[in-house]
């Protein structure tokens, strides 16, 4: 029974959580602290706290820990599947008939013409990031990592690892206080 | 050989994509892309559109279906299990063993700086898109035309990306072809 209702906590989450992971957040708390009871909102907080100070995807981390949590190995297995794998096939299905259409001219228009969309998605979500450092750690680190970062990708075509790993050991020694 | 480099990409992308799936979209690209050639740049783009489009969380799916290309079922899992499973489980053992790792202030310090720089790489890939769409058979004018009414689309009148995208696909598909 457990393993149903993390199952179905997850799995419903999910599949109503358009825009990623960090979207599905609150659908999570609604299932997990609401519904189910199996943790308070406070301890929900905390686990989005360490989540978000890991790396990796959000939405996968707290459904693996919740799903040990609450009923083990299996548990983390159960609410890790119910996340990923509904909108993944739903994905792979409807990728293998674009593929198969690739030369048509219609799906060719249809690559073309989301294009902007996504650029315009994306510099949205860039702004995101740089608004909320802005907001979280002012604007002189901000323009110092920024454009630290922009000259080593852009100019050095360093690899984005050192890049990151560069920056978390700034966010280490300047950003701790 | 193609499991483990698929798991080696995977598995770098899901332990340096700090701040959830969205910040790991130019890492997917860097290595699917960049490093070992399993996609070109429209297919990726065409991944991350109907990824948008889904629900879902964004990073295990373009993970599971890149797998999936590569190597086949066998390849989604090892795709999705490379992204996954290494954080997950660093966030089990942590919050078993000891709570007060979150409140170290270094720890948190770190991961506050890498938020500008996934930023300057989301901004990197916007541009990339947009150059794309203009040498791609846009042109500038229409480029920018699209580009404009997505952004008024999406702020102003806050249609849904995913109804957005849904909408263009289907004007793609109802437009007749031109005779050439």
């Amino acid at each position: 029974m457990i393993y149903w209702h993390i199952f179905s906590a997850f799995f419903i989450a999910n599949i109503l959580g358009y825009g990623g992971g960090p979207a599905t957040i609150p659908l999570v708390q609604r299932e997990v602290v609401n519904r189910y009871g199996w943790m308070n909102t406070e301890e929900f907080g905390e686990v989005l706290a360490l989540g978000n100070a890991l790396p990796g995807p959000i939405a996968t981390k707290m459904a693996g820990y919740i799903g040990f949590e609450q009923a083990g190995l299996l548990g983390a297995v159960v609410a890790l599947f119910a996340t990923v794998a509904p909108s993944l096939m739903i994905m792979i299905a409807f990728l293998q008939i674009l593929h198969r259409f690739k030369d048509s001219p219609k799906v060719q228009r249809m690559s073309l013409w989301i294009r902007p969309t996504i650029a315009i998605l994306l510099g949205w979500m860039a702004y995101d990031f740089f608004y909320s450092a802005y907001t979280d750690i002012g604007w002189v680190h901000t323009l110092v990592l920024l454009i630290m970062s922009f000259y080593l990708l852009e100019r050095k075509k360093v690899h984005p690892a050192f890049v990151i790993v560069g920056a978390l050991g700034y966010g280490a020694v300047f950003l701790g206080g | 050989m193609k499991h483990w480099h698929l798991f080696l990409a995977f598995f770098r992308v899901g332990i340096l994509g700090y701040g959830g799936g969205p910040s790991s979209i130019p890492l997917v690209q860097k290595e699917a892309v960049g490093r070992y050639r399993w996609l070109n740049d429209e297919e990726f783009g065409d991944i991350l559109a109907l990824g948008n489009t889904l629900p879902g969380p964004i990073a295990t799916k373009m993970a599971g279906y890149i797998g999936y290309r590569v190597a086949g079922v066998f390849g989604a899992v090892t795709a999705t299990f490379a992204t996954v499973l290494p954080t997950v489980c660093l966030m089990v053992v942590l919050l078993t063993v000891f709570t007060s790792f979150k409140d170290l202030t270094w720890v948190a310090g770190a991961t506050k700086g890498v938020t500008p720089v996934v930023g300057v790489m989301l901004a990197m890939l916007a541009f990339d898109f947009f150059n794309k769409a203009r040498t791609g058979g846009l042109g500038l004018r229409n480029t920018v035309i699209l580009l404009l009414a997505s952004f008024v689309a999406l702020t102003v009148l806050r249609v849904h990306p995913g109804a957005l995208i849904a909408g263009l696909l289907l004007l793609a598909i109802v437009q007749p072809d031109k005779e050439k």
